[in-house]
């Protein structure tokens, strides 16, 4: 115990700034994931055929494809194409479209959890398709929607150590680097599990605070 | 001001209506009755574009309704609609959902539309009520909140859709009053309904439809007092007796 509080004191530092790192990949590519899972999900309800079709092709497409394989693919692949990413910007947008297909599939639960009558009752006072989304649908999906969004940012930031595959320094990257060089195992990783909880448990209290509400109203 | 020519509608294979021609004056109030599935609200539905109709024509003061062209909206704002189970936005106070279309539809000023919607509210007696939300409201002061609604646009017609059958008994009253004294003051409404005493005491003309075609038609006492078609006689004996 005294051993791990030594190790804890000597790599806090250097596994810190992993941590900025795994912020910066989650929040990244959370913002990402949510617009674009918004778009499809838009896209899916829009009750155009062509892009309601195109949107549930595009989310089959990402829902098939493991995380890893995208990131390889922008950070190896696209250069071949002409287009250079750095390692972060990979990991943001891999991850960010990765999820969007998941927002994307919550999006649209909440927004086709909003009755019929009230779409028809927006429609007969003259609102148009975007008017009626955003004065009446979105922000009643919007707390159907939060608990799930929840879990999913909860997922986002543990998935976020997938960076690490294409040379992103955050936290598990730090850790593996520090643990082959000292071969402290055991006080490494422990650290760095205790760091992810550390900084799931706010996340989990959110999800909590975001089903409360929703089971009120 | 209304006006349907030879008007028929599929679900599928099932043909609902089987060509409707009927009109509507300016000021009158029409009640079409029926049993259900008859296809009633979905008249109503296609004269303000909620459903689609294959072939005829439906005009409002001349213009045809299509509601997958953007004239639609100008109808709506002109023929305003009541729905059986209210279609209140829940998530907004009564006031709220009474300017909601004044605000974002016609673009009137906050201050105008707030003062209108209030005197709106009291008028279907529910000024006391304007910061509630739908789900602590009765059923009859959530109808009565639609009807609030649907004013608020300064509609030329009003549309109800069976608008007393989702209520308990004892509600059905306060709206069905509500309907009265806006008839009384020159509003165009067609109301599909069971309620044959509103019918007979507030109509001008009944409509009686059954399997997609009107049955008979006329002015409002002749046609409940005195049907002349046998579907309607049995239709208006079950209705008034129905044991």
């Amino acid at each position: 115990m005294e051993k791990f509080a030594r190790d804890a004191v000597e790599f806090l530092p250097i596994l810190m700034s992993g941590v900025a790192l795994t912020i910066i990949v989650t929040l990244g590519s959370l913002l990402l994931s949510t617009l674009l899972g918004l778009v499809w999900a838009l896209m899916r309800v829009s009750g155009i055929g062509l892009l309601a079709w195109l949107s549930a092709a595009i989310i089959n497409v990402i829902r098939g494809i493991p995380i890893i394989v995208l990131l390889f693919y922008l950070y190896f692949v696209m250069p071949d194409l002409g287009i250079t990413l750095t390692a972060l910007q990979a990991a943001i947008i891999g991850l960010g479209i990765a999820y969007s297909a998941y927002q994307a599939e919550n999006f649209r639960a909440g927004i086709e959890a909003i009755e019929r009558g009230q779409i028809e009752a927006a429609q007969a006072i003259g609102m148009g398709w975007w008017l009626t989304m955003r004065r009446v649908v979105l922000p009643q999906a919007v707390r159907i929607v939060l608990p799930p969004y929840g879990n999913t940012m909860i997922m986002m930031l543990k998935d976020s150590s997938q960076a690490s595959t294409i040379t992103v320094a955050e936290l598990a990257l730090q850790g593996k680097l520090i643990a082959s060089s000292t071969f402290k195992n055991t006080s490494v990783f422990t650290l760095v599990a205790l760091m992810y909880l550390t900084m799931s448990i706010p996340l989990i209290l959110l999800v909590r605070h975001f089903e409360k509400r929703a089971g009120h109203r | 001001m209304i006006e349907l020519r030879d008007v028929h509608k599929r679900f599928g294979s099932h043909e609902v209506l089987k060509g409707i021609t009927a009109s509507v004056t300016k000021g009158e109030v029409v009640c079409i009755i029926g049993p259900s599935g008859s296809g009633k609200s979905t008249i109503l539905r296609c004269i303000n574009g909620l459903e689609s109709y294959e072939s005829g024509d439906i005009r409002i003061e001349g213009a045809r309704v299509d509601r997958d062209a953007a004239s639609i909206v100008a109808i709506r704002t002109q023929v305003a609609m009541v729905f059986q189970r209210f279609n209140l936005f829940p998530h907004r106070t009564a006031l709220e959902n009474v300017i909601e279309g004044p605000l974002f539809v016609k673009k009137e000023p906050w201050a105008q539309a707030v003062e209108r919607g209030r005197a709106l509210l009291a008028q279907v007696g529910l000024a006391e009520k304007a910061d509630m939300h739908p789900p602590q409201l009765s059923g009859g002061q959530q109808q009565r909140v639609a009807i609030a609604r649907a004013l608020a646009m300064q509609p030329k017609a009003i549309l109800f859709d069976e608008p007393t059958s989702a209520l308990d008994p004892e509600l059905v009253g306060e709206v069905l009053a509500v309907m009265r004294k806006l008839a009384d003051d020159g509003m165009t409404m067609v109301v599909v309904t069971h309620e044959m005493g509103f019918a007979k005491d507030v109509a001008d003309r009944v409509l009686f439809i059954d399997g997609g075609v009107i049955v008979e038609q006329g002015g409002a006492k002749t046609v409940l007092n005195q049907p002349q078609h046998a579907r309607t006689q049995d239709f208006l004996r079950r209705v008034v007796h129905p044991l």
